[in-house]
């Protein structure tokens, strides 16, 4: 079994992310990157699935500018046993994405296909579905456990009202919940072994997809800030601010 | 064209942000038409058509319909969407594993989780944890909007009476089975729509102290949220949690307790009416949002908290 995992790079999660003052976006020059972190957990899975000896390959996929390269070798150095960059600047939806990996897929025909549920960076949550939808395969999305049964996979999602079980045929798209498992971190000799590593880097306009934006920018802008509150020194006067000023009890 | 919004429910009831989605949905354009796909879901159908903005109920009923699998659901509003201009529903778990298979069917770039209508193709939606809100206008033909529910309010939810009119169910998709579903029963007001909602985090240190949070909510009769540190160590379970890949809560009233703060739990709360954070580390990030603070140690500080609220003697309802 081969199991394709899409890697994305984004602003690290403990980055405070800054607003251009010319309103065309956030500040990306000289700030921290990092996989995306529900990919990590992607990856994770797909490498212990790999460990558990149900699957042969590990292939890591990213899309992006140069810079993307990184993100793949990280995957590499936690365990995926190859790498695939498609090279594309600018901004990508997650449309653009889906097309491109379904590129990927027609052309590596992996049994699984995982990703984290959402990036961090555009919050869209969509990438996942929209390759599942090309391709007509199953979507099991918000993956907090996952079971592989000969040619199914039993997963447990993530839902408002608490868990969802399904049960899907292979091949399927798998979207990865941050609780699926823990992700761990690449040990300097595996970091080593992954420069060795083949990633095959493919330009996303060699593949016949049109990735041009549907969805115009207009602007980005800071959200409107809360008023500074106050500190209260004790309980009791917490408690009658929130009944006299605040009116809330 | 008109709208088309996907309504949510459990075959019994709509789902409370249904009525939030047809708000939004309405904005857009307010020849608004709502699809349910269910079964045996006739009653709640009627509800829907009693939404005085609903100018049209479509009911889609199969027994392949009853758990709500998004590789069902699909293919029949693709179909449907070629009379309409629009397709909406709530960025839930259900709208946000739903919506984009049905976007990349419509060959649609989707936009999700707006927090306003600025016009029938331009809207607003936050970025970044909501760290950033971008302002987007749809080129596409077709457009695809998952709305953020707690940013509208609900509509009107009586008084209608839009025809309702039945549709033809497409195939089962053969390749997912619904297996179960666990949904955790409370009696306490739901989490997304509570007036107050009362917070636990990795400061609780177990979950056997989410008693105090308990107390606290039974108190104000409050829905309980948590940070996702207190989810993962398993203080409590995950349909509590609040935050950037949790729920979004805007309630009257919040109080974090034992929660520092981190940008992806204030993605989910930072937008309450009044937040009060209860936390020992003075510096925690949590006080650059709550209107109070109390600098203290938890464990002394909830039990006098519901002491206080004892003597008010009021249970809030």
């Amino acid at each position: 079994m081969k199991i394709l995992v899409a890697v994305k790079r984004v602003i690290d999660y403990n980055v405070q992310v800054r607003v251009k003052e010319d309103n065309t976006g956030v500040v990306t020059e000289n700030v921290k990157m990092s996989t995306n972190p529900p990919d990590d957990n992607a990856i994770e899975e797909a490498v212990k699935i790999k460990e558990s000896g149900k699957a042969t390959e590990v292939v890591a996929v990213s899309v992006g500018e140069e810079k993307a390269q990184e993100t793949v070798r990280k995957a590499l150095a936690v365990g995926a046993d190859r790498g695939i960059l498609i090279k594309a600047d600018g901004i990508l939806e997650p449309l653009a994405v889906s097309k491109l990996l379904q590129k990927i897929v027609e052309k590596e025909k992996p049994d699984l296909v995982f990703m984290g549920k959402q990036a961090i960076d555009d919050d869209c949550n969509q990438t996942g579905q929209m390759l599942s939808a090309l391709l007509n395969w199953p979507q099991a999305t918000f993956a907090s456990k996952i079971e592989i049964k000969d040619k199914k996979l039993e997963v447990t999602r993530e839902i408002d009202e608490g868990l969802e079980t399904i049960e899907i045929n292979i091949p399927a798209i798998v979207t990865c919940d941050l609780r699926l498992n823990e992700p761990r971190y690449a040990s300097l000799p595996n970091i080593m072994k992954a420069k060795k590593k083949p990633i095959e880097q493919i330009n996303a306009s060699d593949l016949g997809v049109d990735t041009s934006p549907r969805i115009e920018q207009i602007k980005v802008e800071e959200p409107p800030k809360r008023k500074a509150g106050i500190k209260v020194k004790s309980v009791a006067e917490l408690v009658q601010k929130l009944k006299n000023e605040a009116k809330v009890i | 064209m008109s709208v088309l919004l996907v309504a949510e429910h459990n075959n019994k009831e709509l789902k409370p942000f249904t009525l939030n989605a047809v708000t939004a949905a309405s904005q857009m354009n307010t020849d608004l038409h709502a699809v349910i796909i269910g079964n045996n879901c006739g009653d709640v159908a009627k509800k829907l058509s009693e939404l005085p903005l609903v100018k049209k109920v479509i009911q889609v009923e199969a027994a392949h319909y009853e758990n709500f699998v998004a590789e069902n659901f699909a293919p029949v509003i693709v179909k449907l969407a070629e009379n309409y201009s629009h397709v909406v529903c709530s960025a839930n778990t259900f709208g946000k594993n739903l919506m984009p298979r049905i976007a990349a069917s419509l060959d649609t770039s989707q936009v999700s989780d707006i927090i306003k209508v600025i016009s029938a193709d331009t809207f607003l939606r936050p970025i970044y944890a909501g760290n950033a809100f971008a302002t987007v206008k749809s080129k596409d033909p077709k457009k695809c909007i998952t709305i953020r529910p707690t940013s509208f309010d609900p509509c009107e939810s009586s008084g209608g009476s839009a025809p309702i009119e039945k549709a033809e169910p497409s195939e089962e998709f053969n390749n997912t089975k619904f297996v179960k579903r666990e949904e955790i029963k409370s009696d306490r007001p739901e989490l997304g729509t509570a007036r107050v909602v009362v917070s636990g985090g990795r400061g609780m240190q177990s979950g056997d102290n989410f008693k105090l949070i308990t107390s606290v909510a039974d108190k104000l009769n409050a829905a309980i949220g948590a940070s996702r540190a207190a989810v993962d160590a398993g203080y409590i379970s995950n349909d509590h949690q609040v935050g950037q890949t949790g729920k979004v809560v805007v309630p009257d009233l919040y109080i974090a307790i034992g929660i520092s703060g981190a940008i992806q739990h204030l993605a989910g709360m930072k937008e309450s009416k009044v937040i009060v954070a209860i936390n020992k580390d003075g510096e925690a990030p949590i006080f650059s949002v709550a209107d109070y603070g109390l600098e203290a140690d938890l464990f002394e500080a909830v039990p006098q908290f519901i002491e206080e609220l004892n003597k008010l003697n009021t249970i809030q309802k």
